[in-house]
């Protein structure tokens, strides 16, 4: 704007795309020709995954499978209530987009993009199919049938909708935070309360955690395993910084321990002998035993992890806190732990993705979740052979959740500043 | 006592006495927790008529185990077959690491190049494999690659040396001819003396900073067994290519679908992540050495060698041993696609024995052995690179 005639701009070949260019992939003789390796590379590589997923691919063995893929062997009719605990969580992340915002609202938007995704795709390749089935159904068994025979379509188009109720409600109150964190952690509570139920011929029958498979179990092992490990992990973290030798030699050695042996053991561990370490009447299923072993690892790493945040605190902290009259467990309740778990988050948030991923160990001892699904859908007559397309279906799936949780703990660390000090 | 009444505390108000009963009644509830668990475990075992000891180690085996370093045959004792499981993690680590290391290292500079293509590339490598699970990648390099390779009449070939087929790859075999010995003597004074020289060096040039004390050691290292090679007048090492019969590959290395797949998953999953420890490290080197360092008139390598890499390094270490004893705990998946690790065969004994308590805790205490003397050995090179730092 206030350039002169006389000015003269840069030259053109050094701004713009061609600038980029040659800045970036042509700079020197040597990165021009690792640039080409590299187009070669992609061009070969990405061509020939194109046209396998458009055209070699069986993708028929994952539709024909999706709700053995998301739920297992859980009870068909039963499967309404997995549907009612992603509407509490749509509601849930509705609502704290509005509250929060910055991620929050980042991943409100991407969820409601995979929902909408999913409706075009199963309207793709269903139609108007469900719907005239559902029909058929209610006609046929009357009322009864009507939430069991809804579409799925419809269930995500109801999701759809809570998320945005949920935005629209909690727009403008910011002074839900608190307690939208206790409501998420009281969903978990529900959502178990859901998936089990109780009694035999009540309204929620009881479903067996044996009866829970694909993504399902997978979340519910990591989700459990992690809430319960969380508090575990700190009792561990703080009796290894304990004055008391007892305490402090038994939590090192369960955490060094446990940090020393591979997953795989301590999961045949639980699987063999906590069967044979529980009084006989103690009959406790195979998930629940994967459940303790995924906790009792998962709390040794978690432990690490507060340590490294109650190092942290400087001791001024705990001094000044003394100085005022607070006893050791005040201080370390009221000064020590809020300051050291919000700046563990980011490690916790990599602690739950690993776990996430490590859930597939289950499938090694029987367990149907998601890689256990899908190996078990290999063994199916009609689809022998089709490991790539079922093998990449399930790390897809991986991939999607482990990255948007990676993408939303390096956005918590640069709003908590973690690293920046 | 001759202190006044009112300044004593009681003794349930003493924190020394406090302090002594908590941790007394921590280790009495700890005794009885494990007190409950045995008289349950010895009940069940006693129920199910299962023997406590290790006894069963001196037991014939009578199962087959695909692969070994060393010679079994199922009349063999269990502890034999438990050893060749222990060698086979061991061997699968070792090559791991080595490979894992060479892999990530480039990936991590790759993913530090000014070549915006090169660096997505590797970005999208580490991405992937880092959010991905482990044993899908396992299952699918397996079931997916290894296994439906071609038959042996259609076997893959690459430049008349490596081939690959449904048994397995085959590489050629290095193996001594007469002159290996010779050879040997080289090599030997080549590395004694490239130690000692550099030990010279390093104590008596160190601040004659126009010339840094590695370069003439390693031109030593490699010139001289380099010169051997061709003095001894046979190349001493011969490499035996693999021959095709008519059944299977004859003579070079052959390693298993199992071996190879369980190899090829581990290498690609650390390097990945080895790869992010590397670039950490040496974007930990803060901007203003390195323009310092140029400023003094180091020239490029220079920087490199005596700035850089010492400061990265310490950053590098710690995590790189963790990243190398995950891959030696993961190498336990390899129960997954049938390669016979330490787990494997443990859990085979288990089963056939009826043993699982003492085989679980041989099984742990061989991880847990491993993992430590790793640990300490991390340890110690670790503690001499930081005392660089004064």
């Amino acid at each position: 704007m206030t350039a002169s005639a006389d000015t003269l701009g840069p030259p053109p070949t050094s701004v713009g795309v061609i600038g980029w260019l040659r800045k970036n992939l042509f700079s020197t003789w040597y990165n021009t020709a690792l640039t080409l390796v590299s187009l070669w590379l992609i061009y070969t590589v990405v061509g020939q995954l194109l046209v396998w997923t458009f055209t070699t691919a069986r993708w028929e063995v994952i539709t024909a499978n999706l709700r053995l893929f998301m739920v297992g062997p859980f009870p068909p009719e039963q499967v309404w209530r997995v549907w009612i605990v992603l509407c509490i969580v749509s509601v849930l992340m509705g609502l704290s987009a509005s509250v929060y915002g910055g991620t929050m609202r980042t991943f409100a938007v991407w969820l409601a993009a995979a929902f909408a995704t999913l409706i075009v795709l199963d309207l793709i390749a269903e139609q108007a199919r469900p719907f005239a089935d559902f029909a058929r159904r209610v006609a046929e068994g009357g009322a009864s049938q009507f939430w069991l025979a809804l579409p799925g379509m419809v269930w995500l188009l109801v999701n759809l909708a809570l998320l945005a109720l949920g935005w629209s409600i909690g727009r403008g109150r910011a002074q839900w935070r608190t307690a939208l964190i206790l409501a998420w952690l009281g969903s978990f509570f529900v959502t178990v309360a859901l998936l089990q139920g109780y009694g035999k011929d009540t309204w929620l029958p009881e479903i067996g955690t044996n009866l829970w498979g694909g993504l399902l179990l997978t979340f519910m092992l990591s989700v459990v395993s992690i809430v319960v490990s969380f508090p575990l992990g700190v009792l561990l973290a703080l009796g290894r910084r304990s004055k008391l030798p007892a305490i402090k030699i038994f939590c090192i050695l369960y955490i060094e321990l446990v940090r020393g042996v591979p997953l795989v053991t301590i999961l045949y561990m639980t699987q063999i002998m906590l069967p044979l370490f529980l009084p006989g009447e103690l009959r406790i299923d195979n998930v629940a035993r994967a459940m303790a072993a995924f906790t009792l690892f998962t709390a040794a790493y978690m432990a690490e992890n507060v340590r490294g945040g109650l190092q942290a605190i400087p001791t001024g902290q705990i001094e000044a806190a003394h100085a005022v009259g607070l006893n050791d467990a005040q201080t370390t309740l009221l000064i020590v732990l809020p300051q050291a778990l919000r700046m563990v988050i980011p490690a916790i948030v990599g602690l739950f993705i690993s776990l996430f991923k490590d859930t597939t160990l289950a499938t090694i001892v029987a367990l149907l979740e998601l890689l256990g699904v899908g190996r078990s859908v290999l063994a199916q007559s009609e689809f022998l052979g089709l490991q790539t397309e079922v093998y990449v279906f399930v790390a897809a799936i991986f991939f999607v959740f482990s990255y948007a949780m990676s993408f939303a703990s390096y956005r918590v660390e640069e709003a908590l500043g973690v690293g920046k000090r | 006592m001759d202190q006044p009444q009112r300044t004593s505390v009681p003794f349930w108000r003493d924190v020394r006495v406090l302090m002594i009963l908590s941790q007394i009644v921590f280790v009495i509830l700890l005794a009885l927790l494990a007190g409950f668990f045995y008289s349950n475990l010895a009940s069940a075992m006693r129920d199910r008529g299962l023997v406590a000891g290790f006894d069963f180690l001196q037991r014939e085996s009578g199962f087959e185990i695909g692969e070994g370093l060393i010679p079994y045959k199922p009349s063999d004792l269990y502890g034999h077959a438990f050893v060749v499981g222990v060698l086979n993690t061991l061997l699968i680590s070792v090559v791991g690491i080595f490979l894992a290391t060479i892999l990530g290292v480039l990936t991590g500079i790759a993913r530090l190049s000014s070549n915006w293509l090169i660096n997505q590339i590797a970005a999208a490598y580490i991405e992937i494999i880092r959010n991905t699970p482990l044993l899908v990648q396992l299952v699918f390099v397996y079931f997916g690659i290894f296994v439906k390779l071609p038959p042996i009449r259609d076997t893959l070939e690459w430049g008349g040396a490596f081939f690959a087929n449904q048994r397995g790859v085959f590489v050629p075999r290095p193996l001594p001819s007469p002159t290996f010995d010779q050879w040997t003597s080289f090599v030997l004074f080549a590395v004694l003396g490239a130690f000692l020289l550099w030990l010279f060096l390093s104590r008596h040039a160190t601040y004659r900073y126009t010339f840094y004390p590695i370069t003439l050691p390693v031109a030593w290292l490699i010139l001289l067994p380099l010169a051997g090679w061709f003095l001894v007048g046979q190349t001493p090492i011969d490499f035996e290519i693999p021959e095709r019969g008519r059944f299977n590959f004859t003579g070079g290395l052959a390693l298993s679908p199992e071996f190879s797949a369980l190899l090829t998953g581990l290498v690609i999953y650390t390097a990945a992540f080895i790869a992010e420890v590397v670039r950490g490290g040496l974007q930990a080197v803060r901007r203003g050495q390195i323009e310092a360092a140029r400023a003094t008139g180091l020239n490029e390598a220079h920087v490199l060698y005596l700035i850089v890499f010492p400061q990265a390094m310490r950053v590098i270490v710690p995590p790189l041993t963790s990243q190398y004893l995950n891959l030696a705990k993961n190498s336990s998946l390899a129960i997954a696609i049938g390669y016979p690790d330490l787990f494997n065969v443990g859990a085979t004994i288990a089963n056939q024995t009826g043993q699982p308590v003492p085989v679980i805790m041989l099984i742990m205490a061989t991880y847990l052995a491993m993992s430590l003397t790793t640990s300490v050995l991390m340890n110690i090179y670790n503690a001499r690179i930081q005392v660089l730092e004064k």
